[in-house]
């Protein structure tokens, strides 16, 4: 291959390596996210030309802004960085193997003089008293040495937290395992709702962004929902359905009459249920006492919302409509009486005031006592294979981060070589990351060893 | 008296406290002594002994409401404040105790008094039982983790203004003797840069940490651990930022100014992940922290 073939080669590689294209690739990702939080994401488009007008709206649309982290230039962002990731841990990664792997055993004058922490001196004893002596000494107050001898020259190197090198690409890799993972879930998870109300069961949720139904492969039935309030507040304290997982119509042991609330959700399968909503489903059965005004008697009777109930004398009862709340006077009905002959007449009665009705001076007087309104729970489905992937990343991460910032690989070489009757001791020591302390750490180490030498 | 009440009294002791260190700090810039800087630094362990105790107090306060279980003062708006207003001292004495550099204070303190005063006199202070969404242990690893991350960056932020004045005279007056006036006091531009690398070095690994188990709770009570809520998204926005800013520090032309610029962007980023995204945008994490 000729240089002018392989030149541009070069320079896209050398591109993708660049630390300067991580940084900007960063600061883009940030400040293009930035967009998403504004904008409000995945309404309809009836939603947003409610905000924008007709022609924004359709360059909005365009740049993909309405569902922008899923736009192929902001996935493309994503893959770029990964990219980069990537081609950076390859070009650096050899080296860096090379130097925990094959450490420099022999260093010649050049290397001593790049260090920065560096010592020399003579001492009386012979080079192999001395390489005694230092063989113990780094051994108990720092790492054990590897002894080399080569051209008449005594070499020792220990090295201390040489894994730390890698922490850097361990927080890289995290990174890539987290989108690995989040890859893993859209393709084979899913994420779903469904609303069962008490009583009925579904073997089929909707998902989030679809139109055909997903098949659970087993039943889910609600037996009750139930909201319950701190005492005399409207504060709610907890939201509880109870649920049963069925499979070819019996009960799966175990999670028959299973209670979720939120921050509590059922698995099955590795499908999960979180409790996330509620509502009123059907109209709520009403108890009411009837009592005839002329004659004393009374009578409980139960109704439901445009039910007509017939009452002694040939008049019907029938409910108009009903709230759990009216204004402020808590749960109230609006009745209807319809005499035999004449007109109906239409009246509203208050739970919380049972005397209220006594006044309007109708034939009969009537209470309400008691109302049962049935719920539907509402629950997200989650299904997501990917998830344990996503946690293996992010545990990387932490412990990668945290190890590439506070450990650091310390190397310390000591080489020996006579001069004239006496040896000379060189000492040179390096640490890839806080050199601050290994500088202070190396002070002491250097001024140890010489009371050591000259004892 | 109650320990609600007490707990109020301290917090305003703690407010006025952090009021006085903060001014003493000033006065330290401006006298140089050291015994003011002293007095500065006792202020603020006074107040953060005080904070504490009144944290400790609110949260055994939440024990005794009637029909409750009790719960860590982190549930609301009021409670985050006061807590970040407490992370942030005990950031301070922590690098105080490693630096020893006391003219930082001056830059450092008033984020927490500026907080307190903010919590005491305009936020709601009842102590509320907690709604469902939030009766989780995750409750108390999220906001912790977020919070330690969070006054980790002010401190970086502070330590990068003070880095840039510093820079700035030393270039209008370059080659003159170093740069008189409060200025003077600072420490060398060489160690504030460090501690601004350092303090970040603390809250990046807690930041991940609070997306995480925020995360983590996401997908505990929701079944997503990602839904690109505007919150989810700042708290990314921020981890990019300071992400580019550790690799700015390897990468020739983006050290010094630019990286203390990133610093101070990222720290910006951080107060509107924390409140302007619950002021201004509009998402599924209402709580108020």
């Amino acid at each position: 291959m000729s240089a002018k073939k392989r030149s541009p080669l070069t320079a896209v590689w050398d591109f993708f390596c660049s630390l300067k294209l991580t940084i900007v690739t960063l600061i883009l990702l940030a400040s293009t996210s930035v967009i998403g939080t504004v904008i409000q994401q995945n309404l309809s488009p009836r939603e947003y030309l409610r905000v924008y007008s007709e022609t924004t709206f359709r360059i909005l649309s365009d740049l993909d802004f309405f569902d922008m982290y899923h736009s192929w230039w902001f996935l493309s962002l994503l893959a770029l960085f990964a990219a980069n990731l990537i081609a950076c841990s390859i070009k650096r990664f050899p080296r860096v193997w090379k130097t925990v792997k094959n450490p420099v055993l022999a260093p010649e004058d050049t290397l001593y003089r790049t260090f920065s922490n560096f010592e020399e001196l003579l001492v009386k004893d012979s080079a192999d008293e001395a390489r005694q002596k230092l063989e113990g000494f780094l051994a108990r107050s720092f790492a054990a040495p590897v002894v080399t001898e080569k051209d008449g020259k005594i070499h020792l190197f220990a090295q201390k937290g040489a894994y730390a090198r890698f922490s850097v690409y361990i927080t890289h890799l995290s990174i890539l395992i987290i989108f690995a993972g989040a890859i893993l879930g859209s393709l084979w998870g899913f994420k779903g709702y469904v609303n069962i109300p008490e009583g009925q069961q579904v073997s089929q949720v909707w998902p989030r962004n679809g139109n055909t139904p997903i098949d659970l492969g087993f039943a889910v039935r609600c037996d009750s929902f139930a909201v319950s309030f701190y005492p005399g507040t409207a504060r709610p304290k907890e939201f509880k359905s109870v649920l049963t997982i069925l499979r070819n119509g019996k009960p799966v042991p175990g999670l028959d009459h299973h209670s979720i609330i939120v921050n509590k959700p059922l698995t099955y399968k590795g499908i999960t249920f979180y409790q996330s909503g509620y509502g009123p489903s059907g109209s709520p059965t009403l108890g009411l006492q009837v009592k005839v005004r002329a004659s004393g008697a009374t009578r409980e009777v139960s109704i439901e919302k445009g039910e007509q109930v017939p009452l002694s004398g040939g008049a019907q009862l029938r409910l108009v409509d009903f709230t759990s709340s009216f204004q402020n006077y808590g749960p109230a009905a609006k009745l209807e009486v319809l005499p035999p002959s004449g007109q109906p007449r239409s009246f509203v009665i208050l739970k919380n005031f049972p005397d209220f009705d006594a006044q309007r001076g109708g034939d009969y007087i009537i209470r309400l006592t008691d109302f049962q309104q049935h719920y539907f729970t509402g629950l997200q489905v989650a299904k997501d294979p990917g998830v344990w992937v996503v946690w293996l990343g992010c545990l990387f991460l932490v412990l990668g981060s945290i190890s590439a910032f506070y450990l650091s690989h310390r190397r310390i070489w000591v080489t020996i070589q006579p001069v004239g009757k006496k040896t000379g001791i060189k000492l040179g020591g390096s640490a890839h990351r806080n050199q601050p302390s290994f500088a202070l750490f190396f002070d002491e180490f250097k001024k140890n060893l010489k009371s050591e030498m000259t004892s | 008296m109650n320990s609600m009440h007490l707990s109020a009294q301290l917090f305003n002791f703690v407010t006025i406290a952090y009021f006085g260190a903060m001014v003493v700090f000033f006065i330290y810039l401006a006298s140089r002594s050291k015994t003011v800087a002293l007095i500065a630094t006792v202020l603020v362990y006074l107040g953060f002994i005080a904070h504490t105790a009144a944290i400790g107090l609110r949260w055994y306060a939440s024990y005794q409401l009637p029909g409750t279980v009790g719960h860590a003062p982190l549930s609301n708006l009021y409670e985050s404040v006061v807590f970040f207003s407490w992370t942030i001292p005990l950031i301070y004495i922590l690098m105080d105790f490693k630096y020893r550099q006391r003219a930082v204070g001056a830059f450092v303190i008033p984020f927490a008094f500026l907080g307190m005063t903010w919590a005491q006199l305009k936020l709601d202070k009842n102590i509320e039982p907690l709604v469902p969404a939030l009766q989780s242990n995750w409750l108390t690893y999220h906001v912790v983790t977020c919070f330690l991350g969070y006054a980790a960056f002010a401190v970086a932020c502070g330590v990068s203004i003070m880095y840039l004045i510093k820079v700035g005279k030393e270039e209008q007056n370059s080659g003159n003797s170093p740069a008189g006036g409060i200025v003077g006091l600072f420490p060398a531009a060489k160690v504030l840069d460090d501690i601004n690398y350092k303090a970040i070095m603390v809250g990046f690994p807690l930041l991940s940490l609070g997306i995480i188990t925020g995360a983590a709770w996401a997908n505990y009570a929701w079944g997503t651990y990602w839904s690109w809520d505007p919150k989810e998204t700042w708290s990314l926005i921020v981890w990019f930022i300071y992400a580019a800013f550790l690799h700015a520090r390897f990468t020739r032309g983006w050290v010094g100014k630019k990286a203390a610029w990133l610093s101070i962007i990222g720290f910006a980023a951080t107060i509107f992940c924390y409140l302007g995204v619950n002021l201004v945008l509009s998402g599924l994490h209402s709580y108020g922290g």
